[in-house]
């Protein structure tokens, strides 16, 4: 079988989903960039969640759940998406050649941990990644454009079966999309406003004390507790905040900057100066992510005299300052 | 975070690749800018894989001493613990803590040795045998 490489052009992200969704759009002539993206589908959110374990620890999310992006973005822009999920691995294989035959780019949700070309390190249960196939090679390899790296990587075929048939939670179950038809104009003007509106709304919090603001203040309580815990699980808890917040491809902060480069860009579009002066304070809100993340890891090394009182009094700032955030961005569109 | 702040820290996790960041220029305009890794994240990373690690080598010695059977060993390796070899390989989480008994685990129909065989992507000779220490 003759090599199939299909024109791409990749572009390396900060996140998986908005890296895939951007450089989808973009193959097909859309101006996206990967912030715009999060930031249409009203991605930022805050969520503790102690019912869902990540090893032995509760799962903290920065973004909205998998799939909201590409979803949100296409229904908005009223772009055409076929998804498709399958019962048995041969034919999701077939079906991902026959695409490819056909000359589409195809999206993937995979598992990062069957993935080879990832650092050790990075590899771990996580079955919600996402990635582009752009052609297959005569040896039969998959050539891929994953977002969260420099350069596009090949991937073997049997690894890659594994990767998007892994079982477990948020299992793929071979998902793949492909953008079917794209409307002639886009007018993101008209989309931004209400994607905004409901992040500020979001922010501050749903019924449940565990989303939004109520979330990072009850993250916070938590962490003053931890001293009643073992000191190397209080070390391994808070190591774990950082990893969710900086680690998973969050584009640094929890996805802050990322969020606070949107708004600069909706200000542009939209020309609204006040969305200016909300990306600025995004980027102080994402900063002070960054000052918790330092004293939470000072803290595990036993440096210096920070206590769990002076973390959790750095994160309790951190809401505060997301509380004039939402507002500030409710008063900007208003 | 300013551009100039963006940590080049060479993360030993990143394996030499670059990630990227978004941060703002001296005119306060964002920018995506590539980190070789920040000393905070890798702390967090490195803490949390050596802890894996410590568990994998102990449940490797227990295996070799015959206090769990060797699936305990394989399924730490392959960075599984219960709950999610659990919710991968379809069984409750009471009867891999069963499968983890040796004397038990030897006695597992071929049926039930392939599906973890087939959710460690691992051979059956594999699964019984370990690595020396």
């Amino acid at each position: 079988m003759p090599d199939i490489i299909l024109p791409i052009n990749h572009l390396q992200s900060s996140h998986c989903e908005t890296g895939v969704v951007a450089t989808l759009l973009q193959s097909k002539g859309i101006d996206m960039s990967e912030p715009m993206a999060f930031g249409l589908a009203s991605a930022l959110t805050f969520a503790y969640l102690p019912f869902v374990k990540i090893s032995g620890m509760p799962l903290i999310a920065y973004r909205m759940p998998p799939k909201t992006i590409i979803k949100k973005v296409c229904k908005k822009l009223d772009i055409e998406l076929e998804t498709r999920k399958f019962s048995n691995a041969q034919d999701g294989m077939q079906a991902l050649d026959d695409e490819l035959a056909k000359g589409n780019l195809v999206g993937l949700q995979s598992s990062v941990y069957w993935l080879p070309y990832f650092p050790e390190d990075m590899r771990f249960h996580f079955n919600a990644h996402n990635l582009i196939v752009y052609g297959k090679n005569s040896q039969g390899e998959y050539l891929i454009s994953d977002p969260v790296f420099e350069y596009p990587v090949t991937c073997a075929a049997e690894d890659l079966k594994n990767a998007r048939f892994a079982k477990g939670a948020l299992a793929a179950k071979g998902l793949m999309y492909v953008i079917r038809s794209t409307p002639s104009h886009i007018e993101l003007n008209e989309v931004i406003k209400p994607a905004i509106k409901k992040t500020a709304k979001m922010m501050n919090g749903l019924i449940l004390p565990y989303f939004g603001l109520k979330g990072i203040r009850h993250m916070a309580k938590q962490i003053r507790q931890l001293d009643k815990k073992t000191p190397k699980y209080a070390r391994l808890y808070l190591a774990h905040i950082v990893r969710m917040q900086e680690e998973i491809g969050t584009g640094g902060a929890g996805f802050r900057f990322m969020y606070a480069s949107f708004l600069e860009q909706a200000a542009d579009i939209c020309q609204i100066p006040a969305l200016n002066k909300c990306a600025e304070h995004t980027t102080l809100v994402g900063d002070l992510w960054r000052e918790f993340a330092m004293d939470a890891v000072k803290y595990c090394k036993k440096r210096g005299d920070i206590s769990l009182g002076d973390i959790a009094k750095k994160l309790e700032q951190v809401a505060e300052e997301e509380a004039k955030l939402s507002k500030m961005l409710l008063s900007a569109i208003a | 975070m300013k551009k100039d702040e963006v940590p080049q820290d060479n993360s030993k996790s990143y394996q030499g690749q670059n990630k990227l960041l978004y941060a703002v220029d001296d005119s306060g305009h964002y920018h995506g800018v590539k980190s070789s890794g920040w000393e905070v994240e890798n702390f967090a990373t490195q803490l949390a894989v050596n802890d894996l690690n410590e568990q994998t080598s102990q449940a490797l010695s227990d295996a070799h001493s015959g206090l769990i059977s060797s699936l305990g060993y394989h399924m730490l390796a392959r960075r599984f613990d219960v709950a999610t070899l659990a919710a991968a390989s379809g069984f409750f989480q009471w009867q891999i803590n069963r499968h983890l008994r040796p004397a038990i685990f030897l006695t597992l129909s071929d049926k039930k040795i392939s599906r973890y065989c087939d959710t460690l992507k691992i051979s059956r000779d594999a699964l019984f045998s370990l690595p020396t220490q």
